[in-house]
């Protein structure tokens, strides 16, 4: 019966180590649940959101400041986000939301540029002036276009 | 008249031969579903088998650990380095951490864990069994009133089932860590840029599909293995003969449950 103990002891250390790494990955690498998610909703409507997808990063001032939540199509023309921003980032009433890339061919991001207004916007609020996201093609073709006149 | 006998003969036998080998697979197949099914059900009748459980949760899964943890770790280890090796062509280092949590969180945890417990753990199971089929225990475990299916196969398939998953998550937790000790400190790529790039990358879709993967092959390789063995010819040979085809079986289901559960999960 002893060592029937020490088995029982031993599966719980293994079944407890084996939680624990699945709960780490859960909630350090996959966000997973509300722990992370105590932010507020954001929308905006992008002309072009550029491939954006929904867990990307929103910056401010270059500082990850809340993610992405879903992007969808609104009136079969252009783009709404919904962005969920941590609890405590206060965003001007006339802050700009741009669609841009990290590097060259890195992934898509919003960047939020704070305004002068006094005024921040609510939870379910929606950030008003918005710029699409930057396509290459359309800056060489116009590139070339321009020049070739 | 002879001549198209002949042919229609070769024809015969061989379209016997295939349909004969596809209705036995079928007929095993059911074979096994229905014995761990209805082993299965005396998970809700007494007596309990927690005990059992244990018992084979700690030879099959804490058993496991050492190998598991040993794959795990050159695993991580070779992504790395193979990782970095492609990534430095095109300059882009940084996303070696994604690279390599996503591989071994989506695949290589789930399937190489699997394969190390189909080698390790489901073997034994299947010789296990089949020895006890061979020295008649299975047969004296019925005339004390005790049901071999609830008590051998029942706690095998579900301490495999509760151990997998586990094991897969030391796998991919190991993994990792011994990948950012090869890119970040012997490699010299940014620690802060693999870690960053990792906790970015991984969705809990990812995690969500390694998981699922890995109970499915835990179901899989518990069921494949106890049959093999509860079914085995009780002679010598037949015991190898099946602890032979329960590895192949379960590798080969593996794989293909694989890649079933990926297409799902993409």
């Amino acid at each position: 019966m002893q060592s029937y103990r020490k088995t029982e002891i031993t599966v719980g250390v293994f079944v407890f180590l084996g939680i624990m790494a699945m709960a780490w990955m859960a909630i350090k690498l996959g966000q997973v649940g509300g722990l992370g998610s105590s932010g507020y909703h954001v929308s905006a409507t992008f002309e072009d959101a550029g491939g954006l997808r929904a867990g990307a990063d929103v910056m401010l001032a270059g500082v990850s400041i809340g993610r992405v939540a879903s992007v969808q199509l609104k009136g079969q023309e252009e783009a709404l986000l919904q962005l969920e921003i941590q609890q405590g980032v206060k965003l001007t009433t006339d802050a700009i939301a741009a669609v841009r890339t990290k590097g060259i061919i890195g992934e898509r991001y919003v960047r939020i540029s704070q305004g002068a207004d006094d005024e921040t916007i609510e939870d379910h609020g929606e950030i008003e002036e918005t710029e699409s996201a930057i396509n290459i093609e359309d800056l060489v073709s116009k590139y070339i276009f321009s020049s070739s006149e | 008249m002879n001549k198209t006998n002949t042919s229609q003969n070769t024809f015969i036998i061989f379209f016997g031969y295939l349909g004969r080998c596809f209705l036995r697979a079928i007929e095993s197949i059911g074979d096994a579903a229905v014995l761990s099914a209805t082993s299965l059900a005396h998970l809700f009748h007494r007596p309990w088998q927690g005990k059992h459980i244990v018992l084979q949760l700690y030879a099959l899964g804490v058993g496991s650990f050492v190998i598991i943890a040993i794959t795990g770790a050159f695993t991580g280890m070779v992504l790395a380095l193979q990782g970095y090796y492609t990534l430095a062509k095109f300059g882009s280092e940084s996303l070696l951490g994604s690279g390599v949590a996503l591989s071994i969180i989506r695949e290589l945890g789930p399937v190489l864990g699997a394969f190390m417990m189909v080698g390790r753990a489901g073997s034994s199971i299947t010789a296990e069994i089949g020895i006890m089929r061979v020295t008649e225990q299975l047969d004296a475990l019925q005339m004390m009133a005790v049901n071999p299916k609830a008590r051998v196969i029942l706690p095998r398939i579900i301490a495999m089932i509760i151990a997998l998953p586990l094991l897969v998550s030391m796998f991919d937790m190991i993994g990792l860590g011994a990948g950012y000790i090869v890119g970040v400190e012997l490699l010299g790529v940014n620690g802060g840029a693999f870690v960053g790039e990792m906790i970015a990358k991984v969705t809990p879709m990812d995690l969500y599909a390694g998981w699922v993967k890995a109970l499915g092959f835990g179901i899989l390789i518990g069921i494949i293995c106890t049959y093999m063995g509860y079914r085995a010819t009780p002679t010598t040979e037949g015991v190898a003969k099946a602890t032979t085809q329960a590895v192949v079986a379960g590798s080969v289901g593996v794989l293909v449950l694989d890649y079933i559960l990926t297409s799902f999960f993409l």
